[in-house]
């Protein structure tokens, strides 16, 4: 079956490679600037689209604006509703950049969370280790940036209290996540800080099934779906923009709910 | 009941459609067409409607990502120069003296006439029953428009709001109504302006000049 997520047209990556000093060179001034200046936009809707990179550009930036508002928005204090456990839905719904059929299994047993950036103590884990750690379960609702949407039950260590337990950089910008699907992500201090943010390693009480991240993956109530990947393999705090697979195809970063 | 019209050209007057409404106008029109087109372009990421897909070259943005940036770029346009127009219209009265009042018998006269092809038109200046009640609706469906989207955009930060609407898929299902009425008064709006070419050259270059600013009932002629 085909992962709805896809899109029918996937446009070329290499569009956006070839551009990305182009993206990076916009300062945040420079981006608040042309995100207020909406009358380019209003012309740029027009017929003169000969430059259609241009446009790109203008929307990539009205993005990054609103990934600033996005988090001036963002409550750490405010906690997604929560529902019963009975409305858990058996299995999850599956969704990657690709089938469920192309799922590689990760070996639990020489699986290791790797640590990397502004944490003390980098020392690599094992899933044991992390169940060792208070534990959270939180029955919340997932929601997927194309609309649909699915009450699901997590179990795991809270981020917050692993990255505390490391010795992390509760000051640094983002949290960046490697998997072994190769599906970089990476999501901001205060929302990985947030207490519906869990190191996820069951879903519905029993140990999370190979499809949905076993064996460990991020699942966070105050981020659209596809923040949450799967099969984490490596956890780095850092300063440096890390971006992520659908932000690098033109998602907005922030994606808070 | 209606203002007096003098002749084009007086000095005195007010415009039926002073410069301000003409610029928020076009500006609403370009912000509702994107808003519009790359909603098409999300909605066809997952329908609500099983089988219902807006075609391909109606929709703005090559794909999801590129139509949710159209979506959350138009959104800035349309809430701000929404905002701009009800502050204008309520702090200069104009939203409250050419909508308001609607009388109901007013109304079935003009669906009646409407019905039977006698709508009156030679005044472009004051608006029938049925007008008032279309714009009415139109404006509270683009403020439904900006509710029901911040739920769906933010449903944890703004979780109270999203469970008053009767949950996410529900808000979900309501800010496609929403499109849809909009939608609907557009394609209503555009024919009858065409039909009556007159006013949109008003909303272009103001329209008629009204005999006494702000006068709505029994105004002389100067």
């Amino acid at each position: 079956m085909r992962s709805p997520f896809r899109p029918d047209d996937v446009p070329d990556p290499a569009i956006l490679d070839n551009h990305r000093p182009l993206i990076k060179s916009f300062e945040r001034r420079g981006l608040i600037r042309r995100g207020l200046s909406l009358g380019a936009l209003v012309m740029l809707t027009g017929c003169d689209v000969k430059r259609p990179e241009a446009v790109e550009s203008a929307l990539l930036a009205i993005s990054r604006f609103n990934d600033e508002v996005q988090a001036l928005l963002f409550d750490p204090n405010k906690l997604a509703p929560t529902y019963p456990a009975s409305m858990i839905l058996k299995p999850p719904k599956f969704n990657a950049y690709y089938d469920v059929m192309d799922v590689k299994p990760v070996n639990g047993a020489t699986w290791r969370l790797e640590l990397s950036g502004l944490i003390a103590d980098r020392r690599p884990w094992t899933i044991q280790d992390l169940q060792a750690l208070p534990q959270r379960t939180i029955v919340i609702k997932h929601i997927c940036v194309e609309g649909w949407s699915y009450i699901g039950g997590w179990t795991g260590v809270p981020l917050r209290t692993f990255l505390q337990h490391v010795g992390a950089d509760l000051r640094a910008k983002y949290v960046a996540f490697k998997t072994a699907d190769d599906y970089p992500s990476s999501i901001d201090m205060a929302s990985a800080l947030h207490p519906q943010t869990l190191l996820a390693t069951e879903y519905a009480g029993e140990t999370l099934a190979d499809p949905f991240g076993y064996p460990m993956r991020l699942r966070t109530a105050v981020k659209l779906g596809y923040k949450n990947p799967k099969w984490v393999t490596a956890i780095e705090v850092t300063n440096k923009y890390p971006g992520g697979y659908w932000e690098s195809r033109g998602f907005s970063w922030f994606a808070g709910l | 009941m209606s203002a007096a019209v003098t002749a084009r050209g007086g000095r005195t007057g007010r415009r039926l459609h002073p410069l301000p409404v003409r610029i928020m106008h076009w500006i609403n029109a370009v912000a509702m067409l994107i808003m519009i087109t790359s909603g098409w372009g999300i909605y066809d990421d997952d329908v609500i409607i099983r089988g219902f897909h807006f075609a391909k070259f109606l929709r703005l943005g090559d794909w999801a990502a590129w139509s949710l940036n159209w979506h959350f770029a138009g959104m800035w346009l349309l809430a701000i120069n929404g905002l701009i127009y009800l502050g204008y219209g309520v702090v200069t009265g104009r939203l409250r003296e050419r909508l308001l009042p609607i009388r109901v018998s007013e109304l079935l006269h003009t669906v009646r006439e409407t019905l039977h092809f006698r709508l009156e038109h030679a005044d472009i200046t004051t608006y029938n029953a049925v007008q008032k009640l279309l714009y009415i609706i139109v404006i509270l469906a683009g403020i439904s428009q900006v509710v029901t989207g911040l739920a769906i955009w933010k449903p944890v930060q703004f979780s109270g709001l999203v469970s008053l609407l009767g949950g996410f898929q529900s808000a979900r299902v309501l800010h496609f109504i929403g499109m849809a009425v909009i939608f609907g008064f557009l394609v209503l709006h555009v024919v009858l302006a065409l039909l009556v070419p007159r006013t949109i050259w008003a909303m272009l270059a103001g329209g008629p000049v009204l005999a006494r600013p702000g006068s709505r009932a029994k105004a002389p002629g100067p």
